[in-house]
């Protein structure tokens, strides 16, 4: 809700006028009855024909003038709405770019998604509705209770009683209301999710032909949805028809009392007549008042979701350069001693329930997730490289992470050129990299557009990038050459050109670090072979971590890491490590061994 | 890069409002009786609600009547029973219209339950092409956003028209009895605001259309960028990401601004109109009055009257925002439901029962463009029981060969014989259910370890599910784990690795009995280590299928019956391990660079 309000406030200029605009409409509006009561009660019985033409005028301009108005006003409620929404998600978007690893995974992607969707939208049409509902119905209210007592105070008691009444019951019946409502988004929630798995998983639904089976899976789901939502509705109607009953009650009173008060001539009768009048105004304002009361309470739910996300730290800060470890021996490359866990990654629950949300990784597998890495240490100068090999969820790729900094070590140091990787800028530190990630995105962009990815390249080094990632000969066979569109996710080529393509991308801007992970796994041995042997001829003063399941790949490093459980057992040379790692040696015989 | 808002307009067709409605009603004809029923409720509801005011009247005239005899001398009796009786209706109308609230939304969520599921049902018949093509956020948002807007449409508004049109005919009818001059007095606004309507529908429908679009547009970014955060991050591409998002949601505001701005003049200029009738009214019962034709009582309750019967069309006009946003929705809804579904089964298309395993494509071309062949002419055969390799070269057109294989996709020449048919001549489903698979793309859905690998095998038993894990190496990983079997995996399978993924759709495939295997990269996600133990596992897999094997090292397709070796889509060798070593061709200078 507060957001809500900031946003309002920071256009509170365009709002007030929008209300103002609204205010004079309305004014207008209620205007004219009166004007036409004038009409018959004083100018009609003059018989003056002149004035009846000029009252029945100044009407038709009335209602023109407010028309003119309200359109107006809509319109600047609409736009204001717009500036908002589009504030709003846009500040939501960057923020969410820019979220460290542990942030994004505590959220989670899905949610992310529909927080920047659903929940954008929900505060966009209750920002838009606040402006054109939040003017009515209140002079409706007040004034309708105001002219009902100077009126007769006696009578308008009833309304005064029973308005408390009423409002109390609507806000325990909402409040009862509104957690349902959270339920039904996590049904709806479950049901978006069975819907994404069938369509990533189509392959295997096809191939295992259980499309009957996923389609009486969300069946279930879709019914589930449907039961909470249909309760949630059945709760949410009773408000309306309970304050009709209420004020139609009040307004038997009112004839009975009042008929009363005509016997002992208190009153003339015409009063109760324009007491219905008027209880019928107050009655229009109180629903107007409802509408505004569940449009905000929907779209606050929705807010929160939003700032839970913008009140999310912009990745991790940045410390000052001398509040930064100092390594303690050379290398452009250095981890000294590093710990680090996920487990460590705990944010309050932006979903709005009471247990705070743990990340699924560290939830998941218990003690012996606990350290994704132990201990680790290597150091590389500038122009070495680093493999990276060992049983699959053995932490290798938590080592990239930890380097590009997007966790923090729980224990330990890490350095590049000298420096803890901490007192660096974000930008500054990820410049020096280009990073092909294991199952890495293909953006949809042309071939061109998803190399050079923003930077300003010029063709010459795109080109090159292509050469050295064995991707310019498929890509020249393409009838559009680098101009050639990629689908969603690189639909439209092979894994292996995928792979190729991104690291190109990671060449392109002749990086100081060249980290790549798994990113060979499709490519056959003789295009990897050559796709190495060019990065070292082109790169050559590139720093390079490969991380990969193939020792061929690797074996020609500088130095070595194996890893088993988050742990280091064996660091060195190709040579040093047949020697000292029974783990490689076996991986070495198994994998090359039987060449004849 | 291209915007997605782009793609969306030129999908644009032409609108057809009537057939969209059409379609609408054909969900509702399944609760026809049910609605009906509502129907009547809610006429008998707004009975209640105009006899109302008729006791209110008749209370008030006798309190009139007391008051020009002078105090005291009111019938209290005869008031009090004219308040119940009006208490009474009042209660009625109450009762009945929360009772139609609640049936209507019911009958709203059970189509929108209904369309939910035709929508992924249809998904489930689609061609798999189809997912290559579009955005998994387009897709969902059709069911989560446009299908909710549907049904709130359908539960508030189709009660609220009728509502209006009771208002409106009893409201006429009363009009007419007193004094039908003055009706022709406010005739015209019923003509001009029927004009009006039809003419700003046309103006908003594509307004709306295009702002759904837009936001599926900008959906689809929006999970395509947040998917691939940690990329954008790893090249400090956050603010150019977001310069390409602040423009399409500037479209998507824009989008939202237009379509908005022009409904909301609708209101004001429908209460422009019927406040001219108001006008007219005043100045036509002037002059009627003039010439002595009408009293002040009949102009008095004519104007009561007139409100009635304009309120309801003011209200009427800002449902229909309501209408043409939920008939675009809809029509996004039925456009997805339209699309073209995967190859129906030819008639008199056979099951494929007791599959052999005899495999042969004759001269197959196929291109997932027309313009851009992947394979030209390919032709191979298989007996048996026998192991057919497949190798080559990234891009060369392997995985495609699978997807043809499944039929994923229908060759463009030639065709694949099964058991020596034609294998369109087979039904679609018994043609899959005779391949087991294990894919790149491992897929595993939030569910139980044990949900996952019996998924497929409807009647697996935990004996037959443990012995498959155990085959496939990954039974001592989930005993480990904090629940076993039983542990859930999260959505996108998170909290497991790439490699556990695969051994999980490996022990997947082992429960299977069919007659034909592939194997595409089926153990590239693993490490050295688990493989060897996993070959073992795939070996005894094999036995007795025909198998497909793609696998980039060489090692583990040495044994295969055959071996063909793919290059620019066509087979360029193929036969035995030793055959092609002895070739000394593009097989041995791949076998060769493998371990150079």
């Amino acid at each position: 809700m507060k957001l809500i309000l900031h946003h309002l406030g920071r256009l509170r200029g365009a709002v007030a006028l929008a209300l103002l605009i609204k205010l004079i409409g309305t004014a207008g509006e209620l205007l004219l009855p009166t004007i036409l009561e004038h009409i018959i009660d004083e100018v009609v019985p003059s018989r003056d024909l002149t004035m009846v033409l000029l009252w029945g005028g100044a009407m038709f301009a009335t209602a023109f003038a407010v028309r003119t108005l309200n359109v107006i006003a809509n319109h600047r409620a609409v736009d204001n709405a717009h500036r908002i929404s589009f504030a709003l998600r846009q500040s939501l978007f960057e923020k969410t770019v820019n979220l460290s690893g542990a942030s994004f995974d505590g959220v989670g992607l899905p949610s992310l998604i529909s927080r920047m969707t659903s929940d954008s939208y929900n505060v966009q049409s209750a920002v838009q509705q606040l402006q054109t509902l939040s003017v009515r119905a209140p002079i409706m209210l007040v004034g309708g209770i105001i002219v009902s007592a100077l009126m007769d105070f006696q009578l308008s008691l009833i309304l005064i009683v029973m308005l408390p009444i009423l409002i109390a019951v609507v806000l325990t019946v909402s409040a009862r209301g509104i957690p349902l409502y959270t339920k039904v988004q996590k049904r709806l929630d479950a049901v978006v999710r069975i819907m994404r798995e069938a369509i990533t998983g189509i392959r295997v639904v096809k191939a295992l032909r259980k499309e009957d089976y996923e389609s009486k899976r969300f069946r279930e789901a879709n019914a589930a949805l449907t039961d909470q939502d249909v309760t949630a509705a059945t709760v949410m109607a009773i408000p309306g028809p309970f304050m009709q009953l209420c004020l139609n009650s009040g307004l038997a009173l009112v004839v009975i009392i009042g008929a009363g008060r005509v016997n002992s001539g208190e009153i003339k009768p015409g009063v109760i007549l324009a007491f219905l009048t008027y209880f019928n105004m107050v009655a229009m304002g109180i629903f107007g008042l409802t509408r505004i009361f569940m449009t905000i309470s929907r779209a606050s739910a929705s807010a929160d979701r939003i700032s839970a996300v913008l009140a999310l730290p912009d990745g991790d800060p940045v410390l000052p350069e001398a509040g930064g470890l100092t390594p303690s021996g050379p290398g452009f490359i250095r981890f000294e001693h590093v710990s680090f866990s996920y487990n460590g990654v705990v944010i309050d629950n932006p979903e709005g329930g009471n247990e705070p949300r743990v990340p699924d990784r560290a939830a998941f597998a218990g003690e012996e997730r606990e350290k994704a890495l132990s201990d680790i240490s290597f150091s590389l100068a500038r122009g070495e490289s680093l493999g990276i090999i060992g049983p699959t969820g053995c932490g290798k790729t938590t080592v990239i992470s930890l380097l590009m900094r997007f966790y923090d070590a729980d224990e330990g140091g890490i350095f590049v050129d000298g420096r803890d990787v901490r007192t660096y800028e974000k930008e500054a530190l990820r410049r020096k990299f280009g990073t092909v990630f294991q199952n890495d995105i293909i953006f949809r962009d042309t071939i061109r557009g998803n190399i050079s990815f923003g930077r300003d390249l010029d063709e010459e080094a795109v080109r090159e990038a292509a050469a050295s990632a064995q991707a310019s000969e498929f890509i020249s066979e393409l009838p559009k050459g680098l101009d050639h569109e990629m689908d969603i996710r690189g639909a439209n080529v092979s894994g292996g050109q995928k792979q190729r393509i991104l690291v190109a991308r990671a060449l392109a801007a002749s990086p100081e670090i060249l980290v790549l992970d798994d990113s060979s796994s499709a490519l056959d041995y003789r295009t990897d072979a050559a796709m190495r042997s060019a990065i070292s001829r082109d790169y050559p003063e590139a720093t390079v971590i490969m991380i990969a399941q193939r020792v061929s790949s690797i074996m020609g490093m500088t130095k070595i890491l194996v890893m088993d459980n988050g742990r280091c057992i064996g660091y060195g040379s190709h040579k040093d490590l047949m020697q000292t790692c029974p783990f490689y040696r076996e991986t070495c015989e198994i994998q090359m061994g039987d060449m004849e | 890069m291209p915007g997605p808002g782009d793609r969306g307009r030129k999908k644009e067709k032409p609108r057809d409002a009537k057939g969209t409605l059409r379609r609408i009603i054909r969900y509702l004809y399944v609760y026809k009786w049910l609605v009906v029923i509502f129907l009547l409720l809610s006429f008998a509801a707004n009975v209640g609600s105009l006899l109302g005011p008729r006791f209110a009247g008749a209370a008030i005239g006798v309190a009139e009547a007391g008051y020009r005899l002078g105090p005291g001398n009111v019938d209290m009796a005869a008031v009090k029973h004219y308040a119940l009786l009006m208490l009474a209706a009042y209660a009625l109308s109450s009762l009945l219209s929360f009772l139609v609230t609640v049936g209507m939304t019911r009958v709203g969520r059970r189509i929108a339950e209904n369309m939910r599921r035709d929508v992924f049902d249809k998904l489930m018949r689609m061609p798999v092409g189809y997912f290559d093509r579009h955005q998994a956020g387009d897709i969902i948002s059709r069911v989560s956003y446009d299908i909710d807007v549907v049904s709130t449409c359908l539960s508030a508004d189709v009660v609220q028209i009728l509502t209006c049109l009771v208002t409106v005919a009893g409201s006429f009818a009363m009009m007419c009895v007193i004094s039908p001059p003055l009706v022709l007095c406010m005739l015209f606004t019923i003509p001009v605001s029927i004009l009006f309507t039809r003419s700003m529908a046309k103006k908003t429908r594509p307004r709306y259309a295009r702002r759904s679009a837009a936001y599926g547009a900008m959906n689809g970014f929006t999970e395509e960028m947040f998917t691939g955060q940690r990329t954008i991050q790893a090249y400090a591409h956050e603010r150019a990401v977001s310069e390409d998002f602040r423009r399409i949601n500037q479209e998507a505001a824009e989008a939202y601004r237009e379509a908005d701005g022009l409904g909301m003049t609708m209101g004001p200029t429908m209460g422009m109109i019927s406040n001219f009738g108001l006008a007219a009214i005043g100045l036509g019962g002037s002059l009627l009055y003039m010439a002595g034709t009408v009293g002040l009582a009949q102009i008095s309750s004519f104007v009561l009257y007139s409100r009635k019967f304009s309120g309801p069309i003011n209200e009427i006009s800002n449902i229909s925002n309501e209408i043409f946003s939920a008939l675009a929705a809809a029509e996004r809804v039925f456009n997805l439901l339209d699309e073209q579904e995967e190859v129906k089964d030819t008639p008199g298309a056979l099951r494929l029962m007791n599959c052999q395993g005899n495999v042969a494509a004759n001269h197959v071309a196929f291109g997932y463009e027309p313009d851009r062949p992947v394979l030209k002419d390919l032709s191979l055969s298989a007996l048996p029981g026998q192991t057919i390799a497949i190798v080559g070269p990234t891009g060369a057109g392997k995985t495609t060969i699978i997807n043809l294989l499944m039929r994923f996709y229908d060759v463009n020449a030639g065709e694949i014989r099964v058991d020596s048919r034609d294998y369109r001549t087979y039904t679609m489903e018994s043609l899959r259910r005779s391949y087991a698979m294990v894919l790149q793309d491992t897929w595993v859905f939030r569910g139980t370890i044990f949900d996952n690998i019996a998924y497929g095998h409807e009647n697996a038993d935990m004996a037959s599910v443990v012995a498959a894990a155990k085959a496939a190496r990954i039974h001592d990983y989930i005993m480990r784990l904090p629940q076993g079997y039983q542990t859930v995996i999260t959505e996108d399978g998170g909290n497991i690795s790439k490699g556990q993924k695969q051994l999980l759709t490996i022990a997947r495939a082992m429960l299977y009995d069919t007659g034909m295997l592939i194997l595409d990269e089926a153990t590239s996600n693993v490490d050295t280590g688990t493989e060897r133990q996993v070959q073992h596992a795939i070996r005894s897999l094999m036995t007795g299928r025909t198998s497909f094997v793609i696998a980039h090292r060489l090692s583990t397709v040495r044994n295969a019956d055959r071996i063909l070796v793919i290059l620019n889509g066509d087979v360029v060798e193929q036969g035995t391990h030793e055959d092609l070593m002895a070739m000394r061709g593009v097989y041995y200078r791949l076998y060769a660079s493998q371990y150079s």
